[in-house]
């Protein structure tokens, strides 16, 4: 069992072991209680719901690396929204050309980018605290997004813009295909790329990380300004799911993205964590949402058990490291 | 002080960690109104012993402990308070939001009658504590105004307030300039004439051998022994912390035909140093000693980039170089290991590789991604050539000993290949017995052709490693000297007059 | 005067932008300045305010909790339902329900932090979860509309009619708020738990070695803010004349935005009464006078974010400038530890 548990640590880092024990008991628990669970049916349902959850966890994820927060997710995801939504009704509405597609993510991704690095302006400049700012800037977004939207929504849009929402290549959803490669995205990102490196050090101390010669105002700036260019592809898939943008799409998502990286092992100070570990947190989470669908509950019992689930695993973590045996080891 | 029945006895003190056996039957003995000086290296178990004291640690079974000529049975922290016996831990543990008044009397503050604050009680204590002290301080003031050495006179009133009978110091001078710690000094003096006993721990052998009574000398958990105070030498003090002898020689040499590689004319920071100038050659050390706040390490930041002189010059190689951040000063070849080894100069939580690798990432580069190849290559290349000692390369920095995450400190810096590296109190928080590894390397990297700036406030430091040294006093460089010319001890005399 | 410029400068920072932001609006609408106006916005407030400073106990101990606003919800939920059951009660007991409930609710959080050694924002993170998606999921969404008659008629302690023809209203959940602002105030500067609460939020690690109980610190400082979120609820009720389960959703990063506009400081050991009012009171005043100069309702909430972001950003430049360097180490170090 010790030789298992060293050999699992060895391949796949001691930060799977949390995610991994919950797909499993998950599979478990579901696979036996509904018989209809471990169907393709349930794996269709996760595969379209995984997408908008992830690519929010993934904007989320680079700011609590170091050391921050991001509040504004999802604000950001709808007014990057908005942008593209407003290339394509100034382009013809529902005529509008497949050219206007680039330009839509352009402005889609542009608008991301710009909110992402006035908050990261913010945060490197000032050094107030992050959750302060992307608090303050989630409300000037989300009021900025009602003035502009007076609350209502704004369709009609290409029926291309369906297709990215609802269509599949071999059998995958597209959404899901855009969402994997930005895991693989991030998971380079964050193991290969000097950005990734710096970013992991300014999560335990942003002062040594500044005397060693890293730029770390440039970094905490880039980290935001990607995370909310990740957002723009999260309202990109948002707009094409529900064919339609309205500033509050996805809002429910915004602690649950928090949740999500703490189940798959990021370190609440920053600093520490990985992309396949949060990603098999994702997994788990869509899958008791869906099982609970299956079992004839709705989203909002999902959403009870999510916390309980982060409850228990946290408390695990507490125990297993007060532990005898893996006080030693820590040693 | 023969005849005197001691405050406080321990006897055959022994502590077991995890079967690490971190106090070996020991001894301790304070007399009142003494000042004992309780010596060793890091992790001789001094500060397991004051946890016995204070009972927050439990010694094993067969210990005798005695306070006041009464035998305790089992000590615990409220008993301890209750005794008298308070510690002013190095960190303080003050609260900077709070006022003077209320940190002074903290006991006060969170114990009043029914819960209830009482104020006036409150600053009369705090007023009669200071009085005591002979020092008047703004009572109303938030700690965290206060510089750090009124601070230190704030802990000391707390314990006073406390009705100390036995106080322990630990590592009090460690922050403070030299007026601030002369006059932490006399402080003690008068407490100790006023009948309380003082344990003192310190790194700073003079100022131990200057106050105390006796010393006890810890090595290893054991008792090495009590010696009276005089007759004492640091240097015995030293043999006797490490069970070794270190036999110091001056290496000076003259470099005049080595090329400059850095030049400084006239740098000044208004307020921090003014109208420095020096040259450094190629494999050239400059020792550059003072006391604390004499502008030495402000003068390292600028010209490691991270401030903007004022006016004057520096020139690297005959360039004449103008640094925005630090990462120039990187490119120009100029590396500084930080005096806050712990959260400025290494990233404590990170891995023992990460660590060493920060400077240098693009090095390690290949085709924009960080290959972890060639990042292994240079991790185990320059742990076997400065022979750190480390268990996996990927285990945190904050595990190893001082001397070994100097060690990395010091590669990290070598990892970009630099031409000037500035050393900025290198051996802060290193054992007595790993100061002279590190100065080994100092010297290797020397004799390679690196030039090396040295900054210590321990004059001995840069008297045996540096072929020039410069006293510096008030930001400005009084005087340089060379050491095969005149002795330790008028160096020592010119810093410390 | 020196004194209460060093030991309050947020508040009076604050203070003095409220009178300008009110002196601006004076000049720049006639129906600012009215008393009728002033407890309008007092009545508009009186939720928030009492939130604000529930959590501000809990900032000051150096915790952070993102549930309470969902856990008002459940006791609203809760306390009418017991109250139905009971056959309609009075303000006694329904006061007694509410508070005990939210006070419960409190506690879990605080076990979950103190015993379980969840660090407080992950563990607010999932109790927020559980709160939130088993009260929607137990009453499905539905809204109770038929409270007891006492809860849902309008307490107005005070009324007077003015010349123009205004009404002047001290209504119920404005006398609680105040009541609530002076039992907060009393607790966090006149008891010993109050001050050792600050000494926890400021140096953890120092409170802990001159043997502060920690697990009181948590219990009662997140006990508190569930005891004020309960009265909170109640009174949101009240106001609203009835209980919507997610009406209270999403309220709670509006309370902590203001309350840290109000100078309370992520990481602990700072924060006052009078700042958290002040910081909910600018909030209100600007929607208010926004109001009054005929904007757009759908502007309002992006001048407020824009107004909290300057704020925010400007207070922290300055801020962090003026705390001693080795101060702000040992703050950091104290919030890794926490």
């Amino acid at each position: 069992m010790k030789a298992f548990v060293r050999n699992f640590r060895a391949s796949f880092g001691p930060d799977m072991g949390g995610p991994m024990v919950a797909l499993v008991a998950v599979l478990l628990i579901f696979g036996l209680a509904a018989d209809n669970f471990l169907s393709m049916a349930t794996f269709g349902s996760v595969a379209f719901q995984l997408p908008e959850l992830g690519l929010l966890t993934l904007a989320m994820l680079l700011p609590l690396l170091t050391g921050g927060i991001n509040l504004s997710i999802t604000f950001a995801a709808n007014l990057s929204g908005l942008a593209a939504a407003w290339v394509w009704q100034t382009h013809g509405g529902v005529d509008a050309p497949t050219s206007a597609f680039l330009f839509a993510c352009l402005a889609a991704l542009g608008t991301g980018a710009a909110t992402g690095a006035l908050t990261g302006v913010a945060i490197a400049y000032t050094r107030a605290h992050p959750i302060l700012v992307t608090l303050s800037m989630m409300i000037f977004l989300r009021g900025l997004g009602e003035f502009l939207t007076r609350g209502g929504d704004i369709s009609g849009f290409p029926s291309y813009v369906g297709l990215i929402g609802h269509g599949s290549i071999f059998g995958l959803p597209v959404p899901l295909l855009i969402f994997l490669v930005c895991v693989a995205t991030w998971h380079v990102l964050l193991t290969r790329s000097k950005l990734g490196f710096g970013l992991l050090m300014i999560g335990s101390n942003l002062e040594a990380a500044h005397y060693s010669g890293l730029n770390t105002r440039k970094i905490v700036v880039l980290v935001y300004t990607l995370s909310g260019i990740m957002c723009a592809i999260a309202g990109i898939i948002m707009l094409a799911r529900f064919n339609s943008v309205r500033v509050g799409h996805g809002e429910s998502y915004l602690l649950i993205t928090v949740l999500a990286a703490f189940l798959g092992g990021i370190n609440p100070f920053g600093g520490f964590g990985r992309v396949l570990p949060v990603f098999v947190a994702l997994i788990v989470l869509q899958l008791l949402s869906s099982g609970l669908n299956l079992m004839g509950a709705n989203q909002h019992l999902a959403t009870a058990l999510w916390g309980v689930l982060m409850i228990v695993v946290m408390a695990a973590r507490t125990l297993a490291s007060n532990s005898h045996i893996f006080r030693r080891k820590k040693a | 002080m023969a005849g005197v029945s001691p405050l406080l006895s321990l006897k055959n003190i022994n502590v077991t960690f995890g079967g690490v056996r971190a106090l070996k039957g020991v001894s301790f003995e304070v007399n009142p109104g003494e000042v004992h000086c309780l010596a060793g290296e890091n992790g001789c178990g001094k500060s397991t012993l004051i946890k016995v004291i204070t009972g927050v640690y439990r010694p094993q079974l067969g210990a005798q402990f005695t306070f006041d000529g009464k035998l305790i049975a089992t000590m615990t922290p409220n008993l301890a308070q209750s005794l008298g016996i308070q510690v002013i831990w190095q960190d303080l543990a003050l609260f900077g939001e709070m006022s003077v008044a209320e940190n002074i009397s903290f006991q006060l503050a969170v114990k009043g009658k029914y819960g209830l604050v009482d104020k006036r009680a409150i600053e009369e204590a705090a007023r009669k504590a200071l009085a005591r002290l002979g020092v008047s301080l703004d009572l109303h003031l938030p700690l965290k105004e206060l510089p750090i050495a009124q601070r230190q006179i704030v802990a000391i009133a707390r314990a006073l307030v406390g009705e100390a009978r036995l106080v322990f110091m630990d590592e009090p001078t460690a922050s403070l300039t030299q007026s601030e710690a002369d006059y932490l000094i006399g402080i003690v003096r008068n407490l100790s004439d006023s009948g309380v006993a003082v344990v003192f721990v310190s790194h700073r052998l003079a100022e131990v051998l200057e106050i105390s009574h006796r010393i006890t000398v810890l090595r290893d958990g054991s008792m090495v022994g009590v010696y009276p105070v005089e007759g004492m030498t640091q240097s015995r003090v030293t043999e006797l912390m490490t069970g070794r002898n270190f036999d110091s020689a001056v290496i000076a040499a003259d470099h005049v035909d080595a090329p400059v590689v850095l030049s400084v004319r006239n740098l000044t920071r208004d307020g921090e140093f003014s109208n420095v100038s020096f040259d450094i050659r190629q494999g050239e050390t400059l020792g550059i000693t003072g006391l604390l706040g004499a502008g030495r390490t402000e003068l390292a930041l600028t010209l490691f980039g991270m401030r903007r002189p004022h006016s004057g010059e520096i020139i690297v190689e005959g360039q004449r170089v103008s640094f925005a951040s630090n990462r120039d000063a990187i490119r120009a070849g100029i590396a500084y290991l930080s005096e806050d080894r712990l959260s400025l100069g290494l990233n404590q939580p990170q891995s023992i590789a990460d660590n060493l690798v920060m400077a240098s990432l693009d090095r390690i580069l290949v085709g924009g991604l960080i290959s972890s190849r060639r990042k292994a290559e240079v991790v185990s290349r320059w742990i076997s050539e400065l022979a750190v000692k480390i268990g996996k390369p990927h285990d945190p920095i904050r595990t190893l000993s001082g001397g070994n995450q100097q060690r990395v400190a010091i590669a990290k810096w070598l990892a970009i290949g630099p031409k000037i590296l500035i050393l900025d109190a290198p051996t802060v928080g290193v054992d007595v017995g790993a100061r002279a590894g590190i100065f080994e390397i100092v010297r290797k990297l020397a004799a390679e052709g690196l030039s090396i700036v040295i900054i210590s406030d321990e004059p001995p430091e840069v008297y045996f490693n540096a072929d020039r040294v410069v006293h510096m006093a008030d930001g400005c460089f009084k005087s340089v000297y060379d050491p095969r010319q005149i002795s330790l001890t008028e160096l020592e005399s010119a810093v410390y007059a | 005067m020196r004194r209460l410029i060093q030991s309050k400068p947020t508040e009076l920072t604050l203070l003095a932008v409220t009178v300008l932001l009110c002196l601006g609006l004076s000049v720049g609408t006639d129906r600012f300045l009215t008393i009728a106006n002033a407890f309008d916005v007092l009545n508009v407030s009186a939720v928030n305010i009492i939130f604000a400073v529930g959590l501000l106990v809990v900032l000051i101990s150096g915790g952070i909790d993102i549930s309470f606003a969902v856990a008002a919800s459940v006791v609203q939920y809760v306390t009418v339902l017991a109250l139905l059951t009971l056959g309609g009660g009075n303000w006694a007991v329904g006061f007694i329900i509410a508070g005990c409930v939210g006070m419960g609710l409190g506690l879990i959080n605080a076990f979950l932090i103190y015993r379980l050694q969840i660090i407080s924002i992950v563990a607010t993170i999932s109790t927020f979860n559980v709160f939130f998606g088993l009260l929607m999921f137990v009453t499905k969404g539905v809204s109770i509309y038929n409270l007891p008659d006492w809860l849902a008629t309008r307490f107005v302690f005070f009324e007077h009619e003015m010349a123009d023809g205004s009404w002047i209203e001290l209504t119920l959940p404005v006398v609680v708020m105040i009541l609530c602002c002076i039992a907060t105030s009393f607790m966090i500067s006149r008891t010993t738990t109050g001050r050792k609460l600050y000494a926890f939020g400021d140096n953890p690690e120092g409170a802990r070695r001159f043997g502060i109980n920690i697990a009181a610190m948590h219990y009662v400082s997140f006990g508190w803010l569930g005891l004020m979120a309960g009265i909170a609820g109640l009174m949101q009720a009240h106001y609203a004349q009835e209980v919507v389960p997610n009406a209270l959703y999403g309220r709670e990063l509006d309370v902590l935005a203001a309350t840290v506009l109000g100078g309370a400081r992520l990481g602990g050991g700072k924060g006052s009464v009078l700042g958290c009012v002040l910081g909910v009171l600018l909030v209100s005043i600007t929607q208010n006078g926004l109001n009054l100069m005929g904007v757009s309702p759908f502007a309002f909430k992006m001048i407020v974010g824009a107004i909290i972001l300057a704020a925010i950003t400007l207070s922290s430049t300055r801020f962090d400038k003026l705390l001693p360097k080795a101060l702000q180490n040992s703050v950091r170090k104290g919030n890794h530890r926490s």
